[in-house]
């Protein structure tokens, strides 16, 4: 059995430090999520934590722009920083040896950003740009617009915002956003690989134990109704999109609903890529994913394919649902799943960047990290006659379905 | 702790293995030296195809086998194709090895039998339309096929519709028959493993493979023809830009020195680029990348932008070249770009699949081992001088230019 070596320590402020040393590597890699997302955008400011994010890096400290950005690349520090629906976040990958001036640079952008008015017009123009590039790229447009749909208008909204906010977006608006959601409380910092815990949290105190905490409120979630929604598009392919609920982390079913999920569509030998392009030769990208936003989470479906031949591909992932629901799942497939699940867990152990990507989330959702033999304890319990009870109850009707090309497809009956 | 190991089987195949006894888990992948500039006539797109055609099955298993075997031990596998390159490859941990290697061996033996051929036909005609659908694929094959011209590496990878609707079974028989044999295929490991045990595993799965000689690869060298390609697509929002030039070729040492150059001026953040186009918010991608390949070479540039901005961007891009052509780039820039390269092969270099990919394609080309701490020494011995040098024999002057999106009167830098 593994020791779990993940250490966990919440400074007075509230912001909380996850790590992991993990002592076969030379790599390190570091995220820190702060509450501050899109979903705090006022509605007519859409876009301001994404223009916010691209603003930090903008010079911090004693540090202009290219000093910033010259310190890091020193470092051979990669950096970035982006704002999803939730969290506005920094992240960093670099050898064990940069962690330390990369924590001070960071520490810099946070708390002492410079925030120069010179920089809002370059901002705008890319925050503009980067909309742009999202309608020019199919694929990514409809899971955008089915987010939307399915999470809803205020947790389902696409982080870069939308023209018209952007535009309107003054100065005021943005640094109102730094000083009131830019604090500690509930933020984290995930860390994991080559680093020395005691040294890395005396730092992260140091740097970061006089941030202001000023806790702010979420906004309440609204489920929309399920809906069934075509975007008009001159594409070569349809992009077929489709969410559906499921369990939350939290919920005691949560590995069924995860196991259903992959066996519908997460590896090779799924359900879907063996019905929609093995056997049928109907598209190239097919998959089931699962996404959770907040408390809620969401089957995602996804499947690309040419205009003559999307109504069959729809027609077949549905004809796919019933029969998970309808026929459950046998004992075989659900040994696949769990095999593919912990060789990651195993193989995770090999990348600083991948497993502090995990440290993020599971403290995010659960506020504690769960160890590679809770993972496989609780995949060992479940049966496939557990799995197939779990695919009866399917809330298949409640589901939004999503489709983007030349022309709308028929929706059969679920 | 790292230790490196080499062998010929009696048929020819070559069997190499970089084995790390810190790493949990094992990469194995057959690097055939065959791709898109191999192909003939109305071969275009047929050794991408016959990658596909790989996984659909053996006289031992068929697709649904393939898949189901390869997912009932964990294993991640994948395939990828290039102009000059075939490669499969796994990962698993080392206990499933033995399992997933013996699929991977066996689908180097594939049986391409005629219904699959017909079935997977429509699968490659989708991804197609999905580049398509996709202007930076498109413009990037479009500036490719203008450089290179009439060059084997002008060719499409994908191929069209039209060449992959025509193509025959008979056709992909023989090609594999020719571009297949053993001679021709590098086998390598990388991760935790023991050799004797591997090369066990090679000779008992690989050795029946008949030996029928190696195929030859015409390899004349070329600068490119410097075209310029324009491609309307009305709805675009963005004008997407992709140019092109000579670079040094895999076999030229200067190849480091093009690696640090391209980094210092077309790295995402802090490059010359990022500061001259990103940063001001002239475009929201301006990226430089260094692509060497059997006895040529090419640096492509990859510009996204709003279609307004696109000649004052071409300008600034003829700008920067100009002044590095004039006066090289200074010892701290080349410091800054080498720690990006050396930190990122570093955290790369942690996972065997990380590996996996620098030792066989270094084996296929050079016929030896090429250890991580040679390429950084490498890296390390750049100097100034050897940049000005590199611009003097690759001045990157002509560019080709491929433009895709609403605008039709762009012209070519200088």
């Amino acid at each position: 059995m593994t020791q779990s070596a993940v250490r966990i320590e919440k400074l007075p402020n509230g912001l909380t430090i996850v790590a992991e040393p993990m002592s076969a590597l030379r790599s390190a890699a570091m995220t820190l999520l702060i509450p501050a997302g899109a979903v705090f955008d006022p509605a007519d400011r859409l876009g301001r934590s994404a223009m916010l994010a691209e603003w930090l890096v903008r010079g911090a400290g004693q540090r202009d722009a290219s000093e910033l950005v010259a310190a890091f690349d020193s470092l051979g520090v990669t950096h970035n920083q982006s704002a999803s629906v939730t969290h506005l976040s920094l992240s960093a990958a670099m050898l064990g040896t940069s962690v330390e001036p990369a924590l001070e640079l960071m520490a810099d952008m946070v708390l002492r950003p410079h925030l120069g008015a010179e920089s809002l017009e370059p901002i705008r123009a890319l925050a503009l740009q980067s909309l742009s590039s999202l309608e020019d790229d199919p694929a990514s447009l409809a899971m955008t617009e089915l987010r939307k749909r399915y999470f809803g208008p205020a947790w389902g909204r696409h982080s870069g915002g939308e023209a018209t906010s952007l535009e309107a977006m003054s100065c005021e608006d943005i640094q109102a956003a730094y000083e009131t959601l830019i604090q500690p409380s509930g933020a984290i910092l995930a860390i994991a690989g080559s680093l020395d815990f005691d040294r890395t949290k005396d730092l992260v105190a140091r740097l970061f134990g006089d941030w202001k905490a000023q806790p702010v409120e979420l906004p309440t979630h609204v489920s929309p109704e399920p809906q069934v929604a075509h975007h008009t598009k001159e594409t070569n392919q349809c992009q077929i999109t489709m969410a559906f609920p499921t369990l939350d982390i939290n919920h005691p079913d949560y590995y069924k609903a995860r196991a259903l999920l992959a066996i519908l569509g997460g590896y090779a030998s799924a359900r879907l890529f063996t019905e929609v392009r093995e056997k049928r030769g109907l598209c190239y990208t097919v998959y089931a994913g699962y996404e959770a936003m907040h408390k809620q989470a969401a089957a995602l479906i996804y499947a690309g394919t040419g205009s003559d031949r999307a109504q069959e591909t729809l027609d077949v992932t549905l004809g796919e649902l019933d029969r998970l629901r309808k026929d459950g799942i046998d004992e075989e497939e659900l040994d696949m799943m769990r095999a593919g699940l912990l060789s990651g867990l195993v193989m995770q152990q090999e990348s600083s960047l991948s497993r502090s990507a995990t440290l993020a989330a599971d403290f995010y959702h659960l506020g504690r990290v769960r160890s590679i033999d809770e993972i496989r304890l609780a995949l060992a319990s479940i049966s496939a006659d557990d799995v197939s009870r779990h695919a009866k109850d399917l809330d298949l009707e409640n589901r939004t379905i999503l489709t983007l090309g030349p022309e709308p497809l028929r929706i059969g009956s679920a | 702790m790292m230790s490196f190991h080499e062998a010929r089987l009696a048929n020819g195949l070559t069997v190499v293995a970089e084995l790390n006894e810190q790493a949990h888990s094992i990469a194995t992948g057959f690097f055939v030296k065959t791709g898109a500039r191999d192909e003939t006539g109305d071969e275009s797109g047929l050794s991408h195809f016959l990658e596909h055609m790989l996984f659909k099955g053996t006289l031992k298993r068929d697709a649904l086998a393939v898949n189901r075997d390869f997912d009932r031990v964990g294993a991640r596998h994948n395939a990828q194709t290039s102009e000059e390159d075939t490669i499969y490859h796994v990962t698993a941990l080392p206990e499933y090895m033995p399992a997933a290697f013996d699929v991977l061996a066996d689908i180097m033996r594939p049986v391409l039998r005629e219904e699959d051929f017909d079935t997977e036909k429509k699968v490659i005609v989708e991804e197609i339309k999905m580049y398509d659908d996709n202007p930076m694929m498109v413009a990037y094959e479009a500036a490719k096929a203008a450089h290179f011209g009439r060059h084997p590496l002008g060719g499409s990878v994908l191929g069209t519709v039209e060449s992959i609707e025509a193509m025959k079974v008979e056709r992909m028989r023989d090609y594999f028959r020719r571009r297949y044999a053993p001679e021709n295929i590098v086998l390598a490991f990388t991760g935790r493993g023991e050799w004797t045990q591997l090369l066990d595993l090679a000779k008992s799965r690989c050795e029946s493979w008949e030996p029928v000689g190696q195929p030859s690869r015409t390899v004349a060298e070329t600068s490119g023809c410097g075209g310029f390609r324009c491609i309307e697509r009305p709805d675009d929002q963005q004008e997407t830009l992709v140019l092109v030039s000579a670079a040094p070729s895999l076999e030229d040492r200067a190849r480091y020195a093009a690696g640090i150059l391209a980094v210092a001026l077309g790295d995402s953040s802090g490059s010359r680029l990022y500061w001259e186009i990103v940063h001001p918010g002239h475009a929201d991608m301006c990226d430089l990348s260094y692509q060497e390949y059997d006895h040529a070479g090419a640096y492509y540039l990859f510009l996204g932008c709003d279609p307004e901005f696109a000649e004052a961007n071409l300008d600034r891009v003829a700008h920067v070249l100009h002044r590095v052509r004039d006066h090289g780039i200074g010892q701290e820039e080349i410091d800054r770009a080498r720690n990006k390269i050396l930190a990122r092969s570093m955290i790369r270099a942690e996972r065997p699949m990380g590996r996996l990919m620098p030792v066989g394609g270094y084996y296929t080309y050079f016929r030896r081992h090429v250890p991580l701490d040679e390429e950084i020494a490498a890296y390390n011995a750049v100097t100034p001088d050897d940049i000005i040098d590199l611009m003097h024999r690759f001045p990157m002057r002509p560019m080709t230019l491929a433009a895709v999106g609403p605008r039709l009167d762009l012209e070519p830098v200088e």
